[in-house]
């Protein structure tokens, strides 16, 4: 009899108890409840993903867990490593700090009875999530990306105004319009390697490539996985579903689904370049370029596009898609240090811009629920807290010292010199975006801590700030120039984990 | 183009799938969008389909004791066939819901009058 | 404001701080149409600007649609030949799947036997989608504060009434005729899926038309007396969870080696193949309350 080790069943521990979670929230009638069902699971998840970081980058290993009594090619398989479960952790924090400071959002804009069904919805979400950054198997990916596409559909139309109806109606169909390109490069792909599991599916696609068999169907196949995965996440040309969605559901959904969910497709792209189609082969069939120049495309456009907007979450949304543009233009660089910037920025990216949405939330709520920049003026002085929640998610959005932001930029600027003839691209594109950022972010930050002119603005309503968000927005605070200080530990785990990915 | 016309089902399945998107694309009533999404799922599962026959075996389950790999055909694709069919019925019904209670707020399914009415509500 | 042409440069500023105005009319430098656009459409531009200009739009969309064709007729001539046997997809795994399935799934149907035992994790996730696609219609289409109407109250009632009156004799009879036989042969495809076509999802197909058709007849009261919302969430909740259970003792016991003591029984009895059974009757419970639920919340609203 083998060895037991505990740790190793921690992801498929996470997995099932999350969607354990999700199955049992209908027995309970109170919104209030579902959300203590769903923060103790989430800080159950949070300290077990803490262990497994430890255990994993201590003894530098990656392990698969079989999911049932079949080896590989046979059974359905989970893999950790360090990347894994540092994507883990990350996505449990954030996900708890989220819902911690966003609970009241749910409670006042949720028609009661449909409360607990919301957090269904989330658990779901989260443990698809899970699934999605440990999968080890094409077809398990594809199939939790639907619960999660249906998840965050549901997450958005949850507030139940018409707005959000058409904002969901516009996400669903981009989204759905992904997932069959992704169904469909993962049924030509196990056509022409006769596997759905990753390490076999590699070890194909490496034979093909050597022998020149089914050339191009694997170009295709690439260009389809790649073009499903970056519709899904909402790279550049694809982004029109965010800021309708955004703008119309309520600030916690914005929150976790720009925040989080956009970021689990891209782990999955990220596993789906190392795990399948290998860097070289990327580098061969030139996919590593269009995502560059996708990404390059990305930043300058979403901040443009930000910066013509007025009303503020629409704003955000935009500057998510400018984000996933970095994202996207660290994986093209197509070098482990261009890979390690990127793992980074979606650790920091994800950890502001919940931030940034959940502030936002709560002082649109302050100024009557009116979302215009110049309505939210004097925000900031009305609920100081949100306003420097905001205010220091701006800094870090716009990549000042000493915050999340500013370290990401730094690496991909030191990633550009080691990927010949994309140095001069990357440090001007760097440059305009960060430049871009600042003058969509200064302007709402000036304005919400400019006093308000009229009488009916600045009326002190009677603002209760619940200690939970107070918390919330200090540890996210706290968190984000952690990020920013203490980088080190993080690059040297995000590195451990790409090399243990090859 | 000889290899076109023996792999028929599967250059079925991909002209299907093109005119799902095409509907996709091209309609501007919500339910006939979806109609054309459904079309998209239903060409990938006649590719799987396609993709799990072989000439002159029987279907995958237990036929006059036989128990030879040589007798059957793949199971690999009917199984995932299956999986994406449950996907695709939960997703349709989804969006059918979504188009109900569009309906009932707008009283049109036409998707452009649809934007033009919210963003006249959003204006206001 | 009469001055706004001849605004200085700061007092534009300063408008644009206040979030008033925009400063850089990115327009100009994006769009890549001459037509002026319309003050309304300024506003919002993502796909609406494309989609505006109806024509172009239309002929993007069959030229994208049509090069994606193409591309994939090319894709199509360097795939595998149709029904080879010496095609990349018939190696190994399928292989094992046939050869071993009955000595290790216990089931003789052997897509039942390679979706719920060598590949569960899959279909756990199927079935989740389908428990989550119902909550989703539940969200939407259930009765709430937000989404109520006199109309619809009074439709609903008008309804009870019609469905009260003995005016349709013959479809009450014949539902109760065809109803629990319907049912029956539902039951039997889900009992069976381990040793024949079927299973779970469509034998609680068969069963959900079923109850549909007997919803149909006898209207919504009738079927109340015995099929709540409460009745369908319980029983949905209860097979979700004995399918969790399973799944986790299996994978669990499974992945760390420890004794797996799920008796496989004689292959081809009904009493036979471990977990696929008990499985096979949850997916079937959740499909026919699925089914069922979708109709009910379509047409009325409420289950």
């Amino acid at each position: 009899m083998a060895h037991v080790n505990f740790v190793h069943n921690i992801p498929f521990f996470s997995i099932f108890l999350a969607m354990f979670c999700g199955i049992i929230t209908p027995l309970v009638k109170n919104g209030r409840t579902a959300r203590k069902i769903h923060g103790t699971m989430v800080f159950i998840i949070m300290i077990l993903s803490a262990i497994l970081l430890l255990n994993v980058s201590e003894n530098h290993e990656t392990f698969t867990f079989m999911m049932g009594h079949f080896p590989a090619p046979w059974g359905n398989e989970l893999r950790a490593g360090p990347l894994e479960a540092l994507m883990a952790l990350t996505f449990s924090v954030v996900m708890f700090l989220t819902v911690m400071g966003g609970s009241e959002f749910i409670y006042k804009e949720i028609v009661p009875e449909k409360q607990n069904l919301y957090f269904i919805m989330l658990n779901a979400l989260f443990g698809a999530m899970l699934a999605l950054v440990y999968t080890n198997d094409i077809f398990t990916a594809y199939v939790f990306i639907e619960i999660n596409t249906i998840a965050s559909c549901a997450l958005i139309m949850a507030k139940g105004t018409a707005q959000a109806m058409v904002g969901t109606t516009h996400y669903l169909v981009i989204s759905l319009l992904g997932s069959g390109l992704f169904l469909l490069g993962v049924c030509i792909l196990y056509s022409i390697t006769g596997h759905l599991l990753m390490p076999q599916m590699k070890e194909a696609v490496v034979r093909l490539m050597a022998t020149g068999d089914y050339h191009f169907p694997l170009l295709v196949v690439t260009g389809f996985m790649f073009i499903g995965i970056a519709i899904k996440s909402a790279l550049f040309p694809f982004h029109s579903m965010l800021p309708g969605a955004y703008g119309a559901a309520v600030p916690t959904s914005s929150a976790i689904l720009s925040g989080l969910v956009l970021k689990s497709y891209i782990i999955l792209g990220i596993k789906l370049v190392y795990g399948v189609f290998s860097v070289d082969v990327m580098h061969q069939l030139k996919i590593v370029d269009v995502l560059f120049v996708f990404g390059l495309a990305g930043m300058v456009m979403g901040s443009l596009y930000a910066m013509r907007e007025t009303r503020m979450k629409r704003m955000l949304a935009y500057s998510s898609v400018a984000q996933i543009g970095y994202i996207y233009m660290g994986i093209g660089l197509g070098t482990r240090i261009g890979m390690t910037a990127a793992c980074f920025h979606i650790l920091a990216h994800a950890i502001t811009k919940t931030m940034l949405f959940v502030c936002c939330g709560q002082m649109v709520e302050d100024s009557g629920n009116k979302e215009q920049i110049f309505h939210l003026k004097g925000a900031g002085l009305r609920n100081p807290l949100a306003g420097i929640g905001f205010t220091v998610g701006a800094l870090s959005m716009v990549g000042v010292p000493l915050t999340a932001g500013f370290i990401s930029k730094l690496y991909f600027a030191s990633a550009s010199v080691y990927a010949p003839g994309k140095m001069a691209a990357v440090l001007v594109v760097l440059a305009i975006s960060m430049i871009l950022n600042a003058l969509y972010f200064l302007p709402s930050t000036i304005a919400i801590w400019t006093p308000a002119k009229t009488e009916d603005q600045a009326k002190p309503a009677h603002i209760s700030v619940s200690p939970a968000f107070g918390i919330a927005v200090v540890l996210f605070i706290v968190a984000n120039i952690t990020l920013g200080i203490w980088y080190r530990p993080f690059i040297h785990i995000i590195e451990m984990g790409i090399s243990l990915l090859q | 183009m000889n290899h076109l016309a023996t792999n028929f089902y599967e250059a079925a399945s991909v002209i299907l799938f093109g005119i799902g998107f095409m509907n996709l694309l091209l309609q501007n009533n919500l339910i006939k969008k979806f109609i054309g999404l459904n079309i998209m799922d239903t060409a990938v599962y006649l590719f799987l389909a396609a993709k799990g026959y072989i000439f002159g075996r029987v279907a995958p389950i237990l036929t006059n004791g036989v128990v030879d790999a040589d007798y059957y055909i793949n199971p690999v694709p009917a199984g995932l066939v299956l999986t994406g069919i449950v996907v695709s019925v939960s997703v349709t019904a989804f969006s059918l819901a979504l188009v109900q209670r569009l309906y009932k707020h707008y009283g049109t399914l036409n998707m452009d009058e649809i934007m033009k009415l919210s963003r006249e509500e959003e204006g206001e | 404001m009469a001055l706004s042409e001849k605004k200085s440069f700061w007092q534009k500023l300063k408008a644009w701080i206040d979030g008033e105005e925009i400063l850089i009319n990115a327009d100009k430098y994006i769009s890549t149409r001459e037509k002026p656009e319309l003050p309304h459409f300024a506003k919002h531009f993502s796909t609406e600007s494309v989609r505006s200009n109806k024509k172009l739009y239309r002929l993007m969309s069959v030229f994208v649609s049509l090069v994606f064709i193409g591309i994939m007729l090319i894709t199509v001539t360097h795939l595998p030949t149709f029904g080879e046997a010496s095609n990349p997809s018939n190696n190994e795994v399928a292989e094992r799947y046939l050869e071993k399935g009955i000595e290790e799934t216990g089931a003789i149907n052997f897509v039942a036997g390679m979706i719920l035992d060598y590949r569960a994790f899959d279909t756990f996730g199927e079935s989740n989608v389908l428990f989550l696609a119902v909550i989703c219609v539940v969200m939407l289409l259930k009765r709430d504060s937000k989404n109520i109407s006199a109309a619809e109250d009074q439709e609903n009632a008008e309804d009870d009434v019609f469905d009260m009156e003995d005016l349709k004799l013959i479809l009450k009879k014949g539902s109760k005729t065809i109803a629990p036989l319907v049912m029956l042969y539902g039951i039997y495809v889900v009992l069976n899926g381990h040793l024949s076509p079927g299973g779970g999802f469509s034998g609680g197909s068969i069963i959900g038309a079923g109850l549909i058709l007997y919803s149909a007849a006898n209207g919504q009261k009738k079927m109340q007396t015995f099929f709540t919302f409460r009745t369908f969430t319980l029983i949905s909740v209860a097979c979700l969870l004995t399918y969790c259970g399973c799944k986790s003792y299996s994978f669990f016991t499974g992945a760390n080696h420890v004794g797996y003591e799920i008796p496989k029984g004689v292959p081809g009895a009904i009493l036979s193949s471990g977990f696929i059974l008990p499985l096979n009757i949850c997916v079937g419970l959740i499909v026919a309350c699925t089914m069922y639920g979708f109709y009910a919340l379509f047409t009325k609203g409420e289950i």
